[in-house]
């Protein structure tokens, strides 16, 4: 970044807002992102492309559904849990919905405090989002599990559409996947702010580069886009 | 430097990342109660889609600070998803045309 500071004279300038900011950002020759760091920005390009990815998913799954003469199943008793007795329809699914925007909240709050140099606190709220994340993956293995006994496959199901089963374990399949690298890097990082090597400055393992706590902010784009995806799906495949 | 920047530029109350916690389980709760209900039709279609939208607009804009983002970024990131809604419509006449062909053709459902 010192690097950059240097060239990019823009910066000790307060830059012009609105249409005209727009203009004035990409127009520069320079960096359009004028006050986001590379890494920051290059998150949010995957997260973008990611969008695309889980966008193209739901559009085939909006095609099947729609061009399918045999009746779609009824997602709401489909993953009805059977509770005491008493049968709740997407029970499951809303207490996985429930866990996934609480790891958001830990996590949004581990960026906060890493901005704030609270590494030990940063980590701790860390931990407890791949907790989240793991149990939330945990709940989806039950969740597969269950449907495969109850005879789903890709290329049919007991209730009615054959694409059903197709949709459901590529969609949610892929976030699962999705959650579970995070959940994964969640602890690498949690592991480096704990050990504090954003306080001093300690070399990557991979890249050997400084870090700083802005990572955690990144981590945390990516940990919300997981969540952000769960939202669309919740709605599109199991609400609609 | 970028660090020290960011140190003035992303840093907010926690309250505020409480309060839109509390936000996302009330609108969840909504969501699920549009199907726990049963309500049908196109009240349940419209509801659906604006919690839907509402909470993606809340994660988006504060969990994720996009709000507080240059809007040389913001709409660098946001605008291409919307011309995603181009590629709905589109497999929507596909899907219709398909429908269509099938039922025409191969005479299921009658």
């Amino acid at each position: 970044m010192a690097k950059s500071a240097l060239t990019n004279t823009g910066e000790a300038l307060t830059r012009p807002a609105g249409w005209q900011g727009i203009a004035a950002d990409w127009s520069s020759d320079q960096r359009a992102f004028k006050n986001v760091s590379w890494g920051k920005a290059m998150m949010w390009i995957f997260l973008l492309s990611d969008t695309f990815i889980f966008s193209c998913f739901l559009l085939s799954y909006m095609t099947d559904r729609m061009s399918t003469t045999v009746p779609w199943p009824n997602p709401s008793e489909v993953f009805a849990l059977t509770i005491g007795g008493t049968t709740i329809p997407l029970i499951l699914i809303a207490i996985m919905t429930f866990i996934l925007i609480s790891s958001s909240g830990t996590m949004a709050m581990a960026v906060n405090f890493g901005y704030r140099r609270d590494r030990v606190k940063s980590a701790a709220l860390m931990l407890a989002t791949a907790a989240f994340g793991a149990t939330f993956v945990g709940m989806q293995a039950f969740e597969w599990t269950k449907l495969i006994m109850e005879g789903v496959r890709p290329w049919g199901n007991p209730w009615g559409a054959a694409q059903f089963g197709s949709s459901f374990f590529m969609i949610t399949g892929f976030h699962g996947t999705h959650v579970s690298i995070g959940v994964i890097f969640l602890i690498i990082m949690a592991r480096k702010v704990w050990r504090g090597d954003f306080d001093r400055e300690r070399r990557g393992f991979f890249t050997s580069r400084k870090g700083n706590y802005e990572i955690v902010e990144i981590m945390g784009l990516y940990w919300h886009f997981v969540d952000l995806v769960w939202v669309f799906i919740f709605a599109l495949f199991y609400l609609w | 430097m970028a660090q020290a920047m960011h140190v003035e530029g992303q840093q907010h109350p926690i309250k505020l990342y409480l309060v839109v916690w509390g936000w996302l389980f009330v609108l969840s709760t909504c969501s699920y109660l549009v199907d726990y209900f049963g309500l049908q039709g196109y009240l349940r279609w419209s509801l659906i889609l604006m919690l839907m939208i509402l909470k993606a607009g809340l994660i988006v804009a504060v969990f994720m600070h996009m709000a507080w983002e240059r809007l040389a970024l913001m709409y660098a990131i946001l605008v291409p998803p919307v011309l995603v809604l181009v590629f709905v419509g589109t497999m929507t006449f596909e899907s219709d045309y398909t429908l269509f062909t099938r039922v025409k053709f191969f005479g299921a459902g009658s």
